[in-house]
C-alpha cells in the first residue's frame, strides 16, 4: 500500500502576522515556518500505520506545491520518517490550483491523507477538491483512522458523539485532531537520513485559480476586560445598563 | 601569538537546515515532555530514566559520534542548539547529556582505539550505556595535576586505589572514564586514563549527593579498592592523561557553556513573558523603566553567550584551535546565568520565590555552570594564558 500524505507549508503559529501595504499579501518576512500541525498529525497516523505490526504499507510519500523556500518543510517530513517527497514548483495559489497540481500524481496512492485545514488561511478546500477530481472516495472529520484488510475504518467527530465507518479504498481521508496523539518528534538519524531520501521537483501543469485575494484586514484589537467582583452585581448591572447600553 | 589578539573574525551566522531541525526537535521535547515532571523530580532528586531513554532513542546522547559508531553525526553547533534548548527547561538532564556527550562519547571517539570504539563507544553512542568522567577527587578540583587515586602497573592490568568525588552519572552510568596515577615521579606526565566498567569488583559509590541545584542528576563518589583493570582498557600511550583530560574538557566546556546559555535564556523567557502579563502600579511590568532596562541587558548577555559558546562551537566544527573561545564561553555563560537568572527572580518577586514559576530552580542551577568542569576562575587562568603567548 502507498501513502500520500499532504503538507502545507505554513508559519508559525506564534508568528506575528502582518500584510504588505496594499493589504492585498501576507508579509512573510522574517517568518518561520512549519508543517501544517493538522498534516504534522497526518503524518505521524501514516508513520504508525506504516510501523504497525503486519502492515501492508509499503512506503509514505509526502508532496506539496510551493517554491524552493518550502523545501526545509519537506525536508522535515522526511527526517519524521517519510520515504520521498515531492515538490510542485509554484506558488499554491488557492485551492483549486493546488488540488489540480496534486491530482496528476495522487491517483498512484491508495490512501491520501490532507490535513482538515491549513492553519494559515484554513481553506478547509484542498482535500474534497482533490478527493472530486480523481473520483475516489473521501471523508471529512476523521480523528481515527485504521486498515483491515481491504477495508479503512474510520471514527469521525459528529455533533454530540462520534461515528464509525468502513469504507474501500483508495481513499481520502481529511484529518483532524485526534488522528495522532502528538506529533514526532524527528529523531538525529532521521534527520540524518533526510539528506538521501529522494525529493523530486514537477514543474506546474497549467491551471488557474479560481479566486483572487482582494484585500486582508487584521481582526479588531479585543476591547480591554474589566472584572468586577462576584459580589458587586449592581456595578455589573449598572454598567450593563448605563455605560455598555445592551439592557 | 594570540589568538585573541590577532582576532580573526567569522561572519556567517545562517544555521543550515538540519542545524534548525535539531534545534526545534530539543526544543519540542524540552517544551513537551521535560517540563511535565521537572519540577517534581528537582524536589525528590528523581532521576529522569524514562527522559534519557527518549532522549536516547531520538539520538540526543551520541549525536556527535560518527555514524559507523552509531552516533548521530551531528556537528558542535548543532549539539550547542540542542543543548540551549533542553537546559532551558531541566539542566539535570542537560548535564547528564552533556557528560555523556562531549566528555565520554568524544573522548572515546577521538583518542579510543577501535576496539575500545566497538565495545564502549557504540553502547554510550546510543544511550543503552551511560558514561561518567572521574577527575576530581577529594584534595583535587581545580588542582588536577595532584591525583592522588593510584593505577599501578601489574603487568597485564592496572591496580586501582582512591577516591573521586562529584562524579556524575556516577549511579546511573557503567562505563567510567577514570583519571589515575601511574608514575607519582614523572607528577602529571605519569597521569594514565582507563576505561572501567562499573561492576568491576571493588567499586564502592558513596551517598547520592544532596545537591543545591542539578538535583534530578545523580553525583557521588566513587571509592576504588583493588580495583582490576585490563591493560587494553587503557586510552593511549603510557602517561596520556592528563593531556586527555585537559583536550576533553576543552570541548566539554563547549556543552557546559551551552547549558549556562540555556539556563539565562530560559530565564530570560520567563521574564519577559512574567513581564508583559504582570501589572503593577497600574501599568505591566515591562512599561516600567526599571523592569525593561534589566531585561534588556538580560537580552545583550544572553545574545554575547550565544555568539560565544557558537564561535567555539563552529572552531571546533572547522579544526581550528577553539581552547580559548571554549573558555571565553565556559566563563562568560556561566557567569551570565547567574546574573540573568538572579535578576529573572528579582522580577517575579514573591513568585519568583516559589517552585511553581522555574526561575528559583534556574538560578540553583546556574550556579554549578561557575563551578563544574573549570571553575570561572579556571577558565580565566585559560585566557589570560593565551594572551601573554
Amino acid at each position: 500500500m502507498k501513502i500520500l500524505v499532504l503538507i502545507g507549508n505554513v508559519p508559525d503559529t506564534t508568528t506575528k502576522i502582518k500584510f504588505n501595504a496594499d493589504k492585498t499579501a501576507f508579509d512573510a518576512n522574517g517568518v518561520q515556518w512549519i508543517i501544517n500541525p493538522w498534516d504534522e498529525l497526518a503524518l505521524t497516523r501514516a508513520m504508525e500505520l506504516k510501523e504497525a505490526p503486519g502492515s501492508t504499507v509499503e512506503t509514505i510519500v509526502v508532496a506539496n506545491v510551493g517554491r524552493a523556500e518550502t523545501e526545509g518543510t519537506l525536508r522535515k517530513a522526511l527526517a519524521i520518517g517519510a520515504d520521498k517527497a515531492i515538490r510542485v514548483d509554484a506558488d499554491p495559489l488557492d485551492a483549486a490550483y493546488v488540488a489540480t497540481q496534486l491530482a496528476r500524481f495522487a491517483g498512484e496512492f491508495d490512501l491520501v491523507f490532507a490535513g482538515i485545514e491549513a492553519s494559515d488561511y484554513n481553506g478547509n478546500a484542498v482535500g474534497g477538491m482533490l478527493a472530486e477530481m480523481l473520483g475516489i472516495n473521501s471523508v471529512s472529520a476523521v480523528s481515527g483512522l485504521n486498515i483491515e484488510g481491504s477495508q479503512v475504518i474510520v471514527n469521525r467527530e459528529i455533533d454530540g458523539g462520534s461515528q464509525t465507518l468502513g469504507v474501500s479504498l483508495p481513499l481520502l481521508a481529511i484529518v483532524q485532531k485526534g488522528i495522532a496523539k502528538e506529533p514526532r518528534i524527528p529523531a538525529m538519524r532521521g534527520i540524518m537520513m533526510a539528506r538521501t531520501k529522494p525529493l523530486e521537483v514537477l514543474q506546474p501543469v497549467d491551471a488557474q485559480p479560481l479566486t483572487a485575494i482582494r484585500t486582508f484586514e487584521m481582526p479588531q484589537p479585543k476591547a480591554a476586560c474589566r472584572k468586577i467582583g462576584e459580589d458587586q452585581a449592581k456595578e455589573l448591572i449598572y454598567l450593563l445598563r448605563d455605560e455598555a447600553k445592551v439592557l | 601569538m594570540s589568538n585573541i589578539l590577532t582576532n580573526q573574525i567569522i561572519m556567517n551566522f545562517e544555521l543550515t537546515e538540519e542545524q534548525i531541525m535539531i534545534q526545534q526537535a530539543a526544543r519540542d521535547y524540552a517544551q513537551r515532555e521535560l517540563i511535565k515532571d521537572v519540577i517534581e523530580r528537582d524536589t525528590k532528586a528523581e532521576y529522569p530514566t524514562h527522559h534519557i531513554q527518549a532522549l536516547s532513542s531520538l539520538g540526543f546522547m551520541g549525536m556527535m559520534v560518527d555514524p559507523i559508531y552509531d552516533g548521530g553525526g551531528m556537528d558542535t553547533v548543532s549539539y550547542v542548539l540542542a543543548m540551549e534548548e533542553l537546559s532551558k527547561v531541566d539542566a539535570s538532564v542537560s548535564v547528564i547529556v552533556s557528560v555523556n556527550n562531549s566528555l565520554v562519547c568524544y573522548g572515546l571517539q577521538k583518542y579510543g582505539n577501535e576496539e575500545q570504539k566497538q565495545k564502549y563507544l557504540k553502547p554510550l553512542a546510543r544511550g543503552e550505556k551511560i558514561g561518567a568522567f572521574l577527575l576530581s577527587e577529594p584534595e583535587a578540583g581545580s588542582d588536577a595535576t595532584s591525583q592522588k587515586t593510584l593505577a599501578e602497573d601489574k603487568g597485564d592490568y592496572y591496580l586501582v586505589n582512591g577516591t573521586k568525588n562529584w562524579i556524575t552519572n556516577a549511579h546511573s552510568g557503567s562505563v567510567y572514564l577514570l583519571i589515575a596515577q601511574t608514575h607519582p615521579e614523572k607528577k602529571h606526565k605519569g597521569i594514565n586514563v582507563l576505561i572501567v566498567d562499573k561492576d568491576t569488583p571493588g567499586i564502592s559509590l558513596g551517598p547520592h549527593e544532596d545537591k543545591m541545584g542539578m538535583r534530578s542528576s545523580d553525583t557521588h563518589s566513587v571509592m576504588f579498592t583493588d580495583v582490576k583493570v585490563p591493560k587494553a582498557n587503557r586510552i593511549g600511550e603510557d602517561g596520556f592523561g592528563f593531556k586527555f583530560a585537559m583536550q576533553v574538557l576543552e570541548a566539554g566546556r563547549i556543552g557546559i557553556a551551552s547549558q549556562a546559555l540555556g539556563l539565562a535564556s530560559g530565564a530570560m523567557e520567563r521574564a519577559v513573558a512574567y513581564a508583559k502579563e504582570r501589572k503593577a502600579f497600574g501599568k505591566f511590568l515591562f512599561e516600567h523603566q526599571a523592569i525593561s532596562f534589566k531585561l534588556a541587558e538580560m537580552a545583550v548577555k544572553v545574545e554575547n553567550a550565544r555568539n560565544l559558546c557558537l564561535k567555539a562551537a563552529w572552531l571546533k566544527d572547522n579544526g581550528k584551535p577553539y581552547g580559548v573561545a571554549s573558555a571565553m564561553a565556559k566563563q562568560y555563560a556561566a557567569d551570565t546565568a547567574m546574573e540573568v537568572t538572579t535578576e529573572a527572580v528579582q522580577i517575579h518577586g514573591g513568585y519568583g520565590y516559589v517552585k511553581e514559576y522555574h526561575v528559583e530552580r534556574l538560578m540553583r542551577e546556574a550556579k554549578l555552570t561557575q563551578i563544574y568542569e573549570g571553575t570561572s576562575e579556571i577558565q580565566k587562568i585559560v585566557i589570560s594564558r593565551d594572551l601573554l603567548k
